[in-house]
C-alpha cells in the first residue's frame, strides 16, 4: 500500500512540473469580508491527478479558498483560473459548465433532508444529467454506493445516518456526476479516528477509480498524512510553507512544525 | 452630538433598507428569470401545492368556520332591534366574499406557510443544502423558489374560496342557535346578497397575497446567513414582513375596486 502511495506521489510531482497539466491556478488571490481580510496573498496550483492538502487552523480561510474555486464566494483581487478560464469572466452558463467538472464535499456532507439516500443520489442525474431513464439512474446510483461502501443504506433518510455515512453519501452523490477535481472540506471533521482514517483511505481508492485530481482542506494530521501528494500550510491569509508530510514533518519553522507535535 | 448621532442612525436605516428593497427587486428578477427557463419543476410544483394547500385546510377550514360564526353572533343582536335579521346571511357573505375572507385567510397562511417557507429554505441555507444544490449545477432558484411561490399563489385562492364558502357555514350554524333557519333558504339569501363583483375583486386580491406570502417566506429563507440563530430570524421575519404587505396589498386592493368594481 504504502509503495503504490509512493509512485502516486511521484506521478503526481512529476506532473506538478508541467504546466500543461495544471487544472487550478490561484495567483495572488484576496479576499475580505467587510474590516476582516481572509486570504491576503494566495497562490496556488493544483495539477492533473494530484492530491494537494491545505493545512491550517480553523479561520485561516481554507473553507474560503475553495469556495472561491467553485464560485460560491466572489474574491475580490488577483486571478483565479479553473480549466484555464478565470472564475471571474464566467457568465452563469459557463460558471454552470465548470461546476460539472468539479465535485464538492461539504463538511457536513450537505445531504437534502427530505429525501432519502436514492433521491439524494439521483437529483444531479435528473436535473443535472437530465437522464429520465429509471433503470439507467438506479444502476448509477447503485454503482456509485458500492464504490462508497454503503449499498444498504440506499433508502434510509439521511437523519438516520451516522456523521461517517453522510459524508461518505455526500461523496458519492458528487462523484455520481464524475467530476475531474474533487474539493474536500474537512472530510474527516467531527470523526472519530477509525471512521477518520476510513474517509481518508476512501479519497485515495475513489481517486485510483475516478482518475480525479483533489484539493483537501485539513486540519487532521492523520488524512493529510494519507491523502497528500504535496501539502501547503496557510496562515493568515497566506501559505507559509509547501512540501511533503516528511518535508514539513522536519520543518524547523514553529508555526509548521506546531502541527505535527 | 445629539443631532448628529441621530443623522447617523437614520442615514444607516435608509441606506439598510434601500438594500433591502434593492435586494428584493434583484430576487423577483431572478424569480421572473428562472421561471421562464426551460425545465419547470412539476412534481415539485405538484408536490409543494399538496403542502401548502391540503396540509393547511383543516387550519383554514376552522378559522373560516369560527369567522362566520362569530359575525353571526356578533351581528344578530343589533340587527334583531331593527328587525332586520333575515339580512344576516347576505351581510355575513358579502363581508366575508369581499374582505373578511381574502385577509383573515393570508394571514393565518402567512403565520403558517410563510414561517415554514422561511424556515425550511432558512435551515437548508445553513446546512449547506442550497449550496449543494449550486455546486453540483443544479438550479436551487427553480427548484425551491420558483415551485413555492408559483404553489403559493395558485393555493391560497383556493384555500381562500374553500375558507369563504365555510365560513357561510358557520354563520348558519350561528343562525341556528337562535332561531331556526333552513340550510336552503340561508344559502339562497347569502347568495342573492352576492354579485360578481364582490367574488371577482375577493379572489383577485387573494393571487397576490399568495405571490407575496411565498416570495417574502423564499426571499427571508433564502437570504438567511450562517447559524441556526437566523432559521429563527428568517421565519419570523417571514412573517412579520408577509402579515405587513398583506395589509399594504389590501389598502390598494380596496382603493382598486372601488374605483374600477363598484362605481
Amino acid at each position: 500500500m504504502q509503495d503504490e502511495l509512493t509512485i502516486e506521489t511521484k506521478q503526481a510531482t512529476e506532473a506538478a512540473t508541467n504546466d500543461n497539466n495544471v487544472v487550478i491556478e490561484l495567483e495572488h488571490l484576496q479576499k475580505s469580508f467587510e474590516e476582516n481580510k481572509v486570504l491576503k496573498d494566495i497562490n496556488l496550483t493544483l495539477c492533473k491527478g494530484e492530491n494537494l492538502v491545505v493545512l491550517g487552523r480553523s479561520g485561516q480561510g481554507k473553507s474560503v479558498t475553495i469556495q472561491c474555486i467553485v464560485g460560491l464566494i466572489d474574491y475580490d483581487e488577483g486571478s483565479l483560473k479553473v480549466f484555464g478560464k478565470e472564475i471571474k469572466d464566467l457568465s452563469e452558463d459557463e460558471l454552470k459548465e465548470i461546476r460539472l467538472k468539479l465535485g464538492f464535499l461539504f463538511q457536513s456532507g450537505a445531504l437534502y433532508d427530505s429525501m432519502t439516500v436514492r433521491e439524494n443520489l439521483a437529483f444531479p442525474l435528473t436535473r443535472v444529467m437530465k437522464m429520465k431513464d429509471e433503470d439507467k439512474i438506479n444502476q448509477e446510483v447503485e454503482d456509485v454506493l458500492d464504490a462508497v461502501g454503503l449499498k444498504d443504506a440506499i433508502d434510509k433518510m439521511p437523519g438516520d445516518l451516522s456523521g461517517g455515512m453522510r459524508k461518505r453519501i455526500g461523496l458519492a452523490r458528487t462523484l455520481i456526476l464524475k467530476p475531474a477535481i474533487m474539493l474536500y472540506d474537512e472530510p474527516t471533521t467531527g470523526l472519530d479516528p477509525i471512521t477518520s482514517k476510513e474517509i481518508s483511505q476512501l479519497i485515495m481508492d475513489l481517486r485510483k477509480k475516478y482518475q480525479t485530481s483533489s484539493i483537501i482542506i485539513t486540519h487532521d494530521m492523520t488524512c493529510a498524512k494519507i491523502t497528500g501528494d504535496r501539502i501547503l500550510v496557510l496562515q493568515d491569509g497566506k501559505f507559509i510553507a509547501e512540501g511533503s508530510y516528511e518535508d514539513l514533518e522536519k520543518s524547523q519553522d514553529e508555526n509548521v512544525n506546531s502541527f505535527f507535535k | 452630538m445629539l443631532f448628529h448621532t441621530m443623522e447617523q442612525t437614520i442615514k444607516s436605516g435608509i441606506y439598510k433598507l434601500l438594500e433591502k428593497v434593492g435586494d428584493q427587486v434583484n430576487f423577483f428578477f431572478s424569480f421572473v428569470r428562472h421561471l421562464l427557463r426551460k425545465g419547470f419543476e412539476w412534481n415539485e410544483f405538484i408536490r409543494q401545492c399538496f403542502i401548502i394547500g391540503y396540509k393547511s385546510f383543516p387550519l383554514i377550514a376552522v378559522t373560516g368556520f369560527i369567522l362566520g360564526f362569530v359575525l353571526t353572533l356578533q351581528s344578530l343582536p343589533t340587527l334583531k332591534d331593527f328587525g332586520a335579521t333575515s339580512y344576516v346571511p347576505g351581510m355575513v357573505s358579502v363581508s366575508v366574499v369581499r374582505e373578511i375572507g381574502p385577509v383573515i385567510i393570508a394571514l393565518i397562511s402567512a403565520g403558517k406557510i410563510a414561517s415554514s417557507i422561511g424556515a425550511e429554505l432558512g435551515s437548508m441555507k445553513v446546512t449547506e443544502q442550497i449550496s449543494a444544490m449550486e455546486v453540483s449545477s443544479a438550479d436551487p432558484l427553480q427548484y425551491l423558489v420558483v415551485t413555492r411561490i408559483l404553489a403559493c399563489t395558485f393555493m391560497i385562492p383556493l384555500l381562500t374560496l374553500m375558507a369563504d364558502a365555510i365560513s357561510l357555514l358557520g354563520g348558519f350554524v350561528g343562525s341556528n342557535l337562535d332561531n331556526k333557519v333552513s340550510l336552503h333558504l340561508y344559502f339562497n339569501k347569502a347568495f342573492n346578497a352576492l354579485a360578481f363583483s364582490d367574488l371577482f375583486p375577493g379572489v383577485i386580491k387573494t393571487i397576490f397575497f399568495g405571490f407575496a406570502i411565498g416570495f417574502i417566506g423564499c426571499y427571508h429563507g433564502y437570504h438567511s446567513n450562517r447559524g441556526t440563530e437566523s432559521v429563527g430570524h428568517a421565519a419570523n421575519s417571514a412573517v412579520v414582513s408577509a402579515s405587513l404587505w398583506i395589509i399594504i396589498l389590501d389598502g390598494i386592493a380596496v382603493q382598486l375596486t372601488n374605483i374600477f368594481a363598484y362605481n
